[in-house]
């Protein structure tokens, strides 16, 4: 009869322990540590005139740190869904002009490939096709470089993404006359995308990073910015520490939006 | 007379050396049930699948309406559209609904107006038994509601052919009557069928012939009273007493 009485207690004090060491194994420390850092900064920002003023002249970059990505990433999803599709493609000629592609821009280092892009291919392209040269923009030249560059690395996600797709998904729509671009179009893209989302949202944070390699252009964004200004007052620590806290900020944002979008997804996954 | 629905005259299929159909005639005429039996790898699906050449013969030629398949002039997604194909796997489209997977070819490839589709795809929803389930995504339904949804979906055509490739071998036991309830009705219809199945209860009574493949070619094709009481071949006498006894 006592047996009960003594044990129950202990089970409960057991239970809480692992409750305790679960909550604290499940925290999100590494998430605490950089809202930690990025609060330490906003206060330095706001408290301190040197992080103020350093903040105040490189804060303009964001907007075009912000346009290079998104008008690049716009650029590169078609890109990349074309070369995708001409990746898989039956036709010889198409296949091989999609895998050059892809293989030459996988295999050169995207610093090379900025400059590539910027003092070669857009000379090139403008000659041949009647532009004049000079009038093409650093900046628009940023956004060819990024955008052929992340077209590359896109395709071989959509490939993935197409790929992953049940093969008797693509047989049901054929059998009903569906035309292959139909197929594609209505079927097989709405699933792979929905599938690839994760993916191409983690290229999305990528290309916002490595947007800051356009700044070997002179193009006035965030890090060009950060380093005219650690240039000119030699406030080397101020300048790179707001250029970190603003990509973090960003970066850490959009991962936050992409996990819970994910775990919705995941949700109603059918 | 009337013209053969599907004629197939010496059909080859090859994977590499694997030599998966060889010399295979058929005609089966517009209304006719035809039911296909045999071992696995006996190229039965192999064949059914060059009637809407989701696989290309290797060699021979396949005719439907009178329509020649291998004719480089043909479009085939116009025959696909006459040929309705319902698969083991039910391949339902998971990210739409059941009325959005009966509508959507219906829209594409008849060009009907969204109203029209609609109307036809409850109507034929309604004659597979689930109008109650158009708005629901197909993995919220049974696996033997999938089939009668892809069974609709491919109706919804209005196709001259059917093919049914092992219908109900993905199926739990107890759906699977549900499944070849509505193949009965088609059968008794008038629509003109090839069944690839190992369910020789619906062979007895919805075939007009049943056909028996080995090896990649045709042992034997007869009624089904006399295929399944006196079979000619040893070999069909073999596969038949493996699947008849239990």
């Amino acid at each position: 009869m006592a047996t009960p009485d003594i044990q129950a207690p202990q089970i409960q004090t057991q239970t809480a322990t692992a409750r305790t060491v679960s909550v604290w194994r499940q925290m999100p420390w590494w998430l605490l540590a950089i809202i930690g850092f990025l609060v330490f900064m906003a206060y330095l920002i706001a408290r301190t005139p040197e992080y103020g003023e350093t903040f105040e002249f490189v804060l303009p970059g964001i907007r075009l740190t912000l346009f290079i990505t998104l008008v690049a990433y716009g650029i590169a999803l078609v890109l990349g869904l074309f070369a995708g599709l001409g990746r898989i493609a039956n036709n010889l000629l198409i296949r091989n002009i999609a895998t050059t592609y892809i293989e030459f821009i996988r295999g050169v280092p995207t610093l090379v490939l900025i400059f590539t892009t910027a003092f070669v291919i857009v000379p090139a392209a403008s000659d041949a096709l009647g532009f004049e040269n000079a009038s093409i923009s650093m900046t628009w030249r940023a956004i060819a470089a990024l955008s052929l560059i992340y077209g590359a690395f896109l395709a071989e996600i959509f490939r993935a993404g197409i790929e992953s797709i049940a093969h008797g998904q693509m047989e049901a729509a054929r059998s009903l006359g569906m035309t292959y671009r139909q197929a594609m179009t209505y079927i097989i893209l709405p699933q792979a995308i929905r599938n690839i989302s994760p993916a191409l949202g983690n290229d999305f944070i990528a290309m916002l990073k490595d947007s800051s390699l356009v700044s070997v252009l002179a193009v006035r964004e965030v890090t060009q910015r950060g380093r005219l200004y650690a240039g000119s007052t030699f406030r080397f620590r101020e300048s790179y520490l707001v250029v970190t806290f603003l990509y973090l900020a960003m970066t850490i944002a959009l991962s936050l939006l992409l996990r819970w979008y994910e775990r919705r997804i995941g949700k109603d996954a059918r | 007379m009337t013209q053969d629905m599907i004629v197939v005259e010496d059909l080859h299929k090859y994977f590499g050396s694997i030599k998966a159909v060889r010399g295979v005639n058929l005609r089966v005429r517009p209304g006719e049930v035809v039911v296909v039996v045999g071992p696995s790898g006996s190229g039965k699906s192999t064949v059914l699948r060059c009637l809407n050449h989701l696989e290309r013969p290797t060699r021979g030629s396949v005719y439907i309406d009178g329509v020649h398949l291998e004719d480089r002039s043909t479009n085939i997604n116009v025959v696909r559209a006459e040929v309705g194909m319902v698969f083991q796997q039910f391949n339902l489209f998971p990210h739409l609904t059941v009325l959005e997977n009966v509508t959507l070819a219906q829209e594409k490839v008849r060009k009907r107006s969204k109203d029209d589709a609609r109307r036809i795809a409850l109507e034929q929803l309604t004659r597979v038994g689930i109008p109650e389930q158009a708005e629901k995504y197909p993995s919220q339904l049974s696996g033997g509601q999938q089939q009668r949804v892809a069974i609709a979906r491919s109706l919804a055509m209005n196709p001259k052919i059917m093919l049914f490739d092992e219908p109900t071998s993905a199926l739990d036991p107890e759906m699977i009557k549900e499944v070849l309830d509505v193949m009965l009705d088609l059968a008794q219809a008038g629509m003109t069928m090839v069944v690839v199945t190992h369910e020789m209860g619906f062979a007895r009574a919805a075939a007009d012939r049943v056909l028996f493949m080995d090896e990649g070619q045709v042992v034997e094709i007869a009624t089904p009273e006399v295929l399944f009481s006196r079979p000619e071949h040893e070999r069909t006498k073999l596969f038949l007493s493996k699947i008849l006894t239990h």
